[in-house]
């Protein structure tokens, strides 16, 4: 059984001019220990997603359906007060985007680890403090610098300690958003390297939400590519990257350059995402569809399965995709 | 299409040396107190861009690859004379910048354009396309109203295929997309027909998905319209598809240069190297990250003896700390500063 079981999920955020459909009927799972990857470009509802997860929500954000099942309990309807007791940050943790700023500036980086631990478990605060050591030692930084304040720590270090606190609780699924986005590439290389082997480690599950497919590529096992709130394509990471079968995926995976191959045309995906107030009809995408007929204008496509291995894809000419042709020569 | 007054148009060909930059030195000073001043401390200075020197040749696109803080973005703006630099010289087509007064300056920014990396930040909202593009050739005099710029206007949108023109030339700029905003910044850049534009990281600000169409434009331009571009940019998987040369810089000093497929196929400096095996590779069947460097790049107040990349180069030996390294030409046009450069194996592909 899947660690984490999405389906059908609804958040919608209220506005003065109706409904933004910001996660409109979300499924996939993740396995115990597995990562997986959730992509699309900005708007398109992933940090949504995360929010809605952690039962996060802003004031005008609600469910609107859909289930979240862990371990067979459904997360949606618990009390918040059990959800906070047992789920967030000790079943479900995060990585919030901007690193840099989710640490407080006034409060010792260790101190505000200790306080997370104290928080949401029962322990003595020399078992905290032992434990926070313990954690700075994991993620690659000095436990000399428990004493030290965010100011006086690097990007790169503030990001590790941001994961420090993120393992606190010793979860067993970390939601990470955009976690290396506003580090130098070095950084994030080596940002991305330590999460990789923690997760071998500590058999970790993860969820990774980023713009960027090259990260993906580089570290989880299936991927979910989002367009306006729905998914549009998920699957295996290789099926997807190398068999994509729907045009948006085919289109992202392709704007991304790859530095080893040849030198050749940077490619782009032309138009941009829709509005969610007012979605347009049929599949979302086909106003920037170089496939779209009339049935991609009215109805709107199931999500199904192409070619096995559970590779589903929400899209009428998924089979012509597939075949490999270029369609986005123009 | 536009009077050349005081400067006279040079004729140079594709591939000749356009700009040329030597010994350029940019440092900022670090405030320090009155009290330490009484005492006779040091000034201390941020070392932003600390001796670099290197052509640029007519149609190209010239990238300027660097992690943050390694002074590109100040190279940059010197070259713009946005900031003075503390010394050396960049002669663009036999006039050096960086010695012009004020007025001189005015008239060189006809052939001197920027793109800025933020598309949201470097317009004015409450102007229309129109006359956001139409600005620089009301200040330099040679049109004096919005209208009288009408032609240049739409012939400039055509160039960065805003099509029709006429549809776009009375739109604000909420009314447009990050991509068509960056495109009406390079149409600005475009109206006084320069010669030279500075790129500072015009796509790092886009959803990757549309980075692809402005930089096939910078492309696209430097070859039909012999527009020189620099390209200032973090990004060297993009870099490589779109640059004729790239030059990599670290801590102020620049420490590779030459063709794109020379750097990125055979780099010759430790710290090309890392930075090529830490750029990710979109192919789940290609895993791995190679030869990422250890810790995070050094202060720039402080810069390291020697080579500055000795205490994370995993090649350094004594020399290395004592004694910088030259840039140094190896074959063809390839430069490196890399006391070992002539000895490092070939990178794996």
């Amino acid at each position: 059984m899947a660690l984490l079981e999405v389906k059908d999920l609804k958040m919608y955020y209220r506005t003065a001019r109706g409904h933004v459909r910001a996660v409109d009927s979300v499924s996939f799972e993740i396995e115990q220990g597995k990562a997986l990857g959730i992509a699309g470009e900005s708007g398109c509802g992933k940090t949504s997603m995360a929010s809605a997860l952690l039962r996060l929500l802003p004031s005008n954000g609600s469910y609107h359906g859909g289930s979240v099942v862990m371990d067979g309990k459904e997360l949606l309807t618990m009390s918040e007060e059990q959800f906070r007791k047992d789920i967030r940050w000790k079943r479900i943790s995060m990585i919030f985007q901007g690193a840099m700023n989710a640490l407080n500036p006034v409060h010792k980086v260790g101190e505000q680890i200790v306080e997370a631990i104290l928080h949401h478990e029962d322990v003595s605060r020399e078992q905290a403090v032992k434990r926070t050591h313990d954690l700075f030692g994991l993620v690659g930084i000095n436990p000399k610098r428990f004493n030290e304040y965010p100011h006086e720590f690097s990007g790169g270090m503030k990001q590790r300690a941001v994961i420090a606190m993120a393992l606190a609780c010793h979860p067993d699924l970390i939601i990470a958003d955009e976690p290396t986005t506003a580090l130098d590439v070095m950084v994030q290389a080596q940002i991305l390297k330590s999460i990789a082997e923690l997760r071998q480690r500590l058999n970790l599950s993860m969820m990774l939400i980023t713009h960027d497919l090259s990260v993906i590529a580089q570290t989880c096992d299936s991927v979910v590519i989002m367009y306006a709130g729905k998914v549009a394509e998920y699957g295996d990471v290789v099926d997807v990257y190398t068999r994509p079968a729907h045009p948006y995926a085919m289109g992202l995976v392709n704007s991304f350059p790859n530095i080893q191959a040849a030198r050749t045309e940077v490619r782009s995906l032309p138009g941009f995402p829709p509005n969610l107030l007012a979605p347009p009809s049929g599949c979302r995408f086909h106003p920037r569809c170089p496939l779209a007929d009339e049935e991609c204008k009215q109805v709107e496509p199931a999500v199904r399965e192409v070619g096995g291995n559970k590779h589903m894809v929400a899209c009428h000419k998924a089979e012509i995709v597939q075949q490999g042709g270029d369609i986005w020569s123009r | 299409m536009v009077a050349m007054t005081a400067i006279a148009k040079n004729e140079l060909k594709r591939g000749d040396v356009i700009l040329q930059v030597k010994d350029l030195v940019k440092y900022f000073p670090v405030r320090t107190s009155f009290l330490q001043s009484l005492r006779g401390k040091e000034q201390l200075a941020v070392r932003a861009v600390d001796g670099v020197s290197f052509d640029v040749y007519k149609g190209e696109v010239l990238g300027v690859v660097g992690e943050s803080g390694c002074g590109k973005t100040t190279l940059a703006r010197t070259l713009l004379r946005l900031t003075d630099a503390t010394s050396g010289s960049a002669i663009l087509e036999g006039v050096d910048i960086l010695s012009r007064n004020h007025a001189e300056m005015k008239e060189l920014r006809k052939k001197l354009q920027v793109i800025f990396q933020d598309p949201y930040e470097s317009m004015n909202p409450r102007m229309d396309v129109q006359t956001i593009i139409s600005e620089p050739l009301r200040i330099q005099g040679i049109v004096n109203s919005v209208n009288a710029a009408r032609d240049i206007v739409a012939s400039v949108l055509a160039d960065v295929e805003m099509l029709p023109p006429e549809e776009y030339m009375s739109r604000y700029p909420h009314e447009l997309s990050g991509g068509q905003r960056q495109r009406v910044a390079v149409a600005r850049a475009l109206a006084l027909d320069p010669d030279f534009i500075v790129a500072d990281e015009p796509v790092s600000m886009l959803d990757v998905s549309i980075r692809g169409e402005v930089l096939n434009l910078m492309l696209t331009l430097s070859r039909s319209r012999d527009v020189t571009f620099v390209y200032i940019t973090h990004d060297l998987a993009t870099a490589r598809h779109i640059c004729d040369r790239i030059a990599v810089m670290y801590l102020g000093k620049m420490v590779e240069l030459g063709t794109a497929d020379e750097v990125i196929i055979n780099p010759r400096h430790p710290y090309t190297r890392a930075l090529i095996g830490a750029v990710f590779v979109p192919d789940p069947r290609h895993r791995g990250f190679a030869d990422i460097l250890r810790g995070e790049i050094p202060s720039p107040v402080n810069p390291p003896s020697g080579c500055r990349l000795h205490p994370r180069c995993p090649h350094a030996i004594d020399i290395c700390r004592t004694t910088e390294p030259e840039f140094i030409t190896y074959e063809g046009t390839h430069r490196a500063a890399c006391h070992l450069a002539g000895q490092l194996k070939p990178r794996q592909a």
